[in-house]
């Protein structure tokens, strides 16, 4: 039985092993390396640059704005997304009339491209074609009857990360009620006998029974708030929106080594990137990780 | 629709036989108004698309919110063929195609040996698998953008086709690495005892069993490739190829019409374009929506 195996498990994993270490590993690694060099994409022009790249980010106005933009998205899409997909999905394990319609509404955002939807809402964001300014001219609300949504620097921000919740809350709120569906019902009947409310019941029963999916939902949301690019790249056409309002550290880095040509310092400012997801994503697992209730 | 049959479905038909008193009724308003207000955010703008699609630039100039007069299909003609949506679709079929069949093969033999071999070395080769989850795709690009460079591979269908598949192993070894931990040990053993080699059992054992777990892993691929934008963006252009000619995939064709759309005012045409795009996404949702609904979340609860 033991014979050939070893030679079996090579040549399975070869194949796979390679094309990976080609196309993924060894792309973000060297993207770290990148990073500390001065490189304008002639390989021959490759030059080490210490950690000067890394120093030129506190001066660099347009990354503390990027940084600043993220930071904004980062506290409102996993919010509002979570308290959206955690009220569907309460209502509809509750048992409603016409669950199964506005569920299966409601996820429908997910399975479409973000490229799809960033055409989708720059049609709902027309200053006079667009659904949102139709709707405001039919409600007989001049003043917002034209507004160009994306093109003003208060609103062009707020605009994008809805249409984030837009499409990602569908995803979170069957997450949910998976992890609902899996609450033992006696949990509940036990609380009922105690004469607890439907509101405290949700509280001390659901929420913190909900802590794993709770968890991977505030790391996932986070990754996509520090990510953003599909989004911002459609809804402004690559420039950041007016007044670089919208403009985040992906598309700023995406403008920097593919528009721009400078590799290297595109490089450091998705090594940034990378960082501050890492960070994120151990502070969001550790977090709340220290009792998880088994049953 | 697929019918459910959840915990939660038992529940509702338990309590919907409540009797329906004013107090309930009272508290039920403000939740269908906002459940329904929420359905309607949703399926508007979808809505509007395809309605929008089959009118002409007149009518949604002047009456932007009208119902078609009549059906114009030609802005579908003029999107497929005009606006070469004709061509970005083939050339994602030509990517996809091959990139999904690679991407479940190649996913499959990771996975099942990872789940039932033990070896030295293997939790790290499963770490290194699953690690690429963790990060954003645009971070690989623009050393990506310089390795395919090398290869002679940027620019390629087949290149592209390679990159997918790389990109898909996370997500896909690590779905189906929970499923052959699942199936049973002793079919594997027995194949093996019966004299089929590791290869032979893999193949017309184990693969046949896993064909569930597949399916849903095939679905998936197919919607992420089908609409990646990033890695398109960055590894492919259409330099040195004739007038008229792209070798641009649907959602990065979406992005290019959108930038023209503000010249060319087409806007019939660039409604057909993004139905054309959506509804084979929302198609597989329909057929497949139990399995989908399922598979999402596997991976997020056990991860």
């Amino acid at each position: 039985m033991r014979h050939g195996q070893k030679r079996f498990i090579f040549g399975f994993l070869f194949i796979p092993l390679l094309l990976y270490t080609v196309f993924v590993v060894l792309p973000y690694t060297s993207a770290i390396l990148i990073a500390f060099t001065r490189w304008r994409g002639v390989s021959a022009n490759i030059t080490f640059n210490g950690l000067n790249n890394f120093a030129r980010l506190a001066q660099d106005d347009l990354f503390l704005n990027a940084l600043k933009n993220n930071a904004k998205v980062l506290l409102t899409l996993p919010t509002i997304t979570i308290a959206l997909a955690l009220l569907f999905a309460a209502l509809f394990t509750r048992g409603l009339r016409g669950q199964r319609f506005f569920r299966t509404t409601f996820f429908f955002p997910q399975v479409l491209s973000m490229a799809v939807v960033g055409v989708l809402f720059n049609f709902v964001y027309h200053p006079t074609l667009g659904i949102l300014s139709n709707t405001f001219k039919t409600l007989g609300i001049k003043e917002l009857a034209t507004f160009p949504w994306l093109g003003d620097v208060v609103t062009v921000l707020p605009a994008i990360v809805f249409v984030a919740v837009w499409q990602a809350t569908g995803f979170y709120m069957v997450l949910f009620m998976a992890s609902m569906g899996s609450i033992p019902t006696e949990f509940y009947e036990a609380a009922k006998i105690d004469g607890a409310g439907e509101w405290a019941i949700f509280w001390k029963i659901t929420l913190p029974l909900l802590r794993e999916s709770l968890r991977t939902a505030v790391v996932f949301l986070m990754i996509m708030a520090m990510d953003m690019f599909v989004y911002v790249s459609f809804l402004t056409n690559e420039t950041g929106g007016p007044g670089r309002a919208a403009q985040v550290l992906s598309s700023y880095l995406y403008q920097t080594a593919f528009r721009q040509g400078n590799f290297g310092y595109g490089t450091t400012l998705a090594v940034v990137l990378m960082m501050v997801v890492l960070v994120l994503s151990i502070i969001g697992l550790r977090a709340g990780s220290q009792e998880t209730v088994e049953f | 629709m697929s019918t459910l049959a959840t915990p939660t479905e038992s529940s509702e038909t338990a309590r919907s036989g409540k009797r329906w008193n004013i107090g309930r009724v009272l508290t039920q308003i403000p939740i269908y108004s906002f459940l329904v207000l929420w359905a309607i955010v949703v399926i508007y703008p979808m809505a509007w698309t395809v309605i929008s699609s089959l009118r002409t630039d007149r009518e949604l100039m002047f009456t932007p919110w009208g119902m078609p007069t009549q059906l114009h299909f030609e802005n579908y003609l003029r999107a497929w063929k005009d606006a070469q949506i004709g061509q970005f679709f083939v050339n994602t079929l030509i990517v996809v195609i091959p990139s999904l069949f690679l991407t479940l093969l190649l996913s499959a033999m990771v996975a099942y040996v990872l789940a039932r071999y033990e070896f030295r070395g293997k939790q790290f080769i499963r770490y290194l698998f699953m690690g690429g989850m963790m990060f954003p795709t645009i971070l690989a690009m623009v050393p990506l953008y310089f390795i395919m460079e090398f290869l002679h591979l940027r620019n390629t269908f087949h290149g592209l086709a390679l990159v997918y598949v790389a990109f898909s192993f996370p997500f896909t070894v690590f779905f189906l690495y929970g499923f052959f931990r699942t199936l049973p040990r002793d079919l594997m053993e027995a194949a093996i005892i019966d004299g089929a080699s590791h290869t032979q059992t893999f193949f017309q054992v184990m693969l046949p069993l896993a064909q569930p777990g597949l399916v849903t892993a095939a679905i998936f691929n197919f919607l992420g490739q089908w609409n990646q934008f990033i890695l398109p963006s960055a590894l492919m252009d259409s330099t040195g190829l004739k007038e008229g000619q792209t070798r641009s995939v649907l959602s990065q064709g979406l992005y290019y019409l959108q930038i023209k759309q503000q010249y060319t005012n087409d806007w019939s045409g660039m409604f057909a374009a993004v139905t054309i795009v959506m509804v084979p996404t929302l198609l597989v949702y329909v057929i497949f929506q139990n399995r989908i609904e399922k598979g999402l979340t596997v991976g997020a609860l056990k991860g």
